[in-house]
């Protein structure tokens, strides 16, 4: 693989992590601290930031010692790995931004068992190179960043009125408290997910980008149990891949 | 009840009742409570009434507008809006009413598929929606004609109430709640016409009052449970709410599994729990049991199941 292919691919790597496969909005992992943490916007940039941190560098870490680990122990493995960075970020956390350690609180220990990170150390990183495994991280990262950010912005917004602890709403706006308890969690994030699959099918009707609908694509269909998808891909005889759109455009 | 016999596919037995018949007969029923809400608390009632029926109607209609499928017309829009609205505390701002209408329709009806599809009462929904936004706002119960604790919040701070007044209605609370008569009329004209029958409510009140009577610390004490069945919203619940067609269970053995649950419940809450007030948070629970409810208590078809027959 040449330099410009590896860099082409880091690229693809930070889209597909921010876009593509979302892990919040599209791949839907990670929901427990996403739900729990997320009531402002502070908090959802502090824990997306943290897991970032900790994705990037569990995937690089897997990634070069794939060939070492023996695959019948690789989730212990990866989760001793993971376990060792989010203590890391613990420490520091406590020791330079110790209000954002008290507002995550036990949210942060439950890093170690965020399925993003496993998910990605299991599905890319073991059987991919180290620099786009740590592009993956870095783009899934950001991606959770983000995600966790508006999220936070809008409860913050709606449930106190402010954003990152500014007031931008009129004195005579009510806060509508419900959006910082649980159920406004889950109003944001559907409310939010509904929106960006508005653009995606809007952007895919309009002819722009029809990849984007078959986000969260393994692209193994031999192992896929997506009965919903209408995309096959397969190797033909003379082994060139073949991908098969069967859905009907004008009907979706 | 007038049947016409339709040659064409089936069904070919179809009754005359629609959904519009059915909506304004409930809206009707409910013009006694509303009524005697504004008597009670001024024209300040009026206004909240109009506000959320307005903003429930307008929602509906926007949405019929952005789906290209206008629903308004079946005026569910309109007893939903009534019931947020009698539900309200007057002393409320009026924009609240406002607020709970667009997240009736908007979130709890139309994103889940309009009527027939939501899984929970919209007005009640709304309703818990401006409880836990607004506390202060919507449980303050002070306004021109009456400036004490609801009978039920006095009860509970074992204070001596009126029941007679609680019969009639000249007490504080939401606008529509605080008549027993004006409820039962209109639940009465309900019950002739034959759009609700008596397995939910009679299950729900019946049970409610045995556990008032074994649980609430006071014995025999029928003061006490007259107070606890004319206060707060168990009637305006038990008959307009816990009996909506949509949220609850279709089988008969299973709406007085519900009647039953929402009794208990509504106890609990009311004795048990910090709140002098349960009956919304009860219905809006069992509305999510329904589907349960309704699993456990279908009836066996004939010659089907039994033993022998699919379980194995």
């Amino acid at each position: 693989m040449g330099k410009t292919n590896s860099m082409a691919g880091a690229g693809e790597r930070l889209v597909n992590g921010l876009v593509k496969e979302n892990p919040t909005f599209v791949l839907m992992l990670g929901m427990c601290p996403t739900l729990a943490v997320t009531t402002s916007a502070v908090n959802g940039f502090g824990m997306g930031a943290t897991t970032l941190v900790v994705l990037a560098l569990s995937n690089l870490i897997i990634s070069l010692l794939r060939n070492v680990i023996p695959k019948k122990v690789r989730i212990p493995a990866f989760i001793v790995i993971i376990a060792s960075f989010v203590t890391v970020v613990q420490l520091l956390l406590e020791a330079y931004l110790p209000f954002l350690n008290d507002a995550l609180g036990v949210y942060i220990p439950l890093i170690v068992v965020n399925c993003i990170i496993l998910g990605r150390a299991e599905s890319y990183a073991y059987s991919n190179g180290p620099v786009p495994s740590l592009f993956d991280g870095i783009g899934m990262g950001l991606g959770f960043t983000v995600a966790l950010t508006c999220i936070g912005a809008v409860r913050e917004l709606l449930g106190a009125g402010e954003i990152f602890g500014a007031r931008v709403m009129p004195q005579a706006f009510t806060p509508i408290g419900i959006f910082v308890l649980a159920p406004g969690a889950f109003f944001v994030l559907a409310a939010l997910c509904a929106l960006q699959n508005l653009v995606k099918i809007r952007g895919a009707r309009a002819g722009k980008d029809t990849s984007k609908i078959g986000s969260g694509c393994s692209e193994d269909c031999m192992n896929c149990g997506e009965k919903g998808c209408g995309r096959r891909k397969f190797y033909d005889d003379s082994d060139d891949l073949v991908v098969e759109d069967l859905s009907d455009p004008a009907d979706s | 009840m007038d049947r016409k016999l339709r040659v064409s596919s089936n069904p070919h037995i179809r009754s005359k009742v629609t959904t519009n018949g059915i909506m304004m007969a409930v809206a009707l029923a409910l013009l006694p409570a509303a009524g005697f809400g504004i008597y009670n608390f001024g024209i300040r009632a009026l206004l909240h009434i109009l506000i959320t029926v307005a903003s429930t109607v307008l929602t509906e209609f926007l949405f019929g507008l952005y789906k290209k499928k206008l629903t308004v017309t079946d005026l569910s829009a309109v007893v939903t809006g009534l019931l947020l609205a009698l539900n309200l505390p007057v002393g409320a701002p009026l924009w609240i009413g406002a607020l709970g209408g667009v997240f009736a329709i908007l979130v709890v009806k139309m994103l889940f598929g309009g009527l027939g599809q939501n899984f929970m009462n919209p007005a009640l929904a709304a309703r818990c929606f401006l409880l836990i936004s607004f506390p202060a706002l919507m449980t303050n119960f002070t306004c021109d004609a009456y400036t004490g604790a609801t009978p039920l919040a006095a009860l509970k701070a074992g204070e001596a109430v009126n029941v007679t007044n609680m019969i009639i209605g000249r007490t504080a609370g939401t606008i529509g709640e605080t008549s027993m008569i004006a409820l039962v009329v209109g639940a009465c004209l309900l019950i002739l016409l034959g759009v609700i029958d008596l397995r939910i409510p009679g299950s729900y009140i019946v049970s409610f009052a045995l556990f008032v009577l074994l649980f609430g610390g006071r014995g025999m004490d029928f003061q006490f449970l007259s107070a606890h069945l004319a206060g707060g919203g168990l009637m305006l619940g038990a008959f307009f709410m816990a009996t909506d067609y949509v949220t609850r269970p279709i089988t008969v053995r299973g709406q007085y599994v519900f009647g039953v649950f929402l009794g208990i419940m509504t106890g609990i809450f009311r004795i048990f729990g910090p709140g002098a007030e349960g009956v919304s948070y009860a219905i809006i629970l069992g509305n999510l049991l329904v589907p349960l409810i309704e699993k456990v208590t279908m009836p066996r078809a004939f010659g089907k199941g039994g033993a022998g027959h699919g379980r194995k």
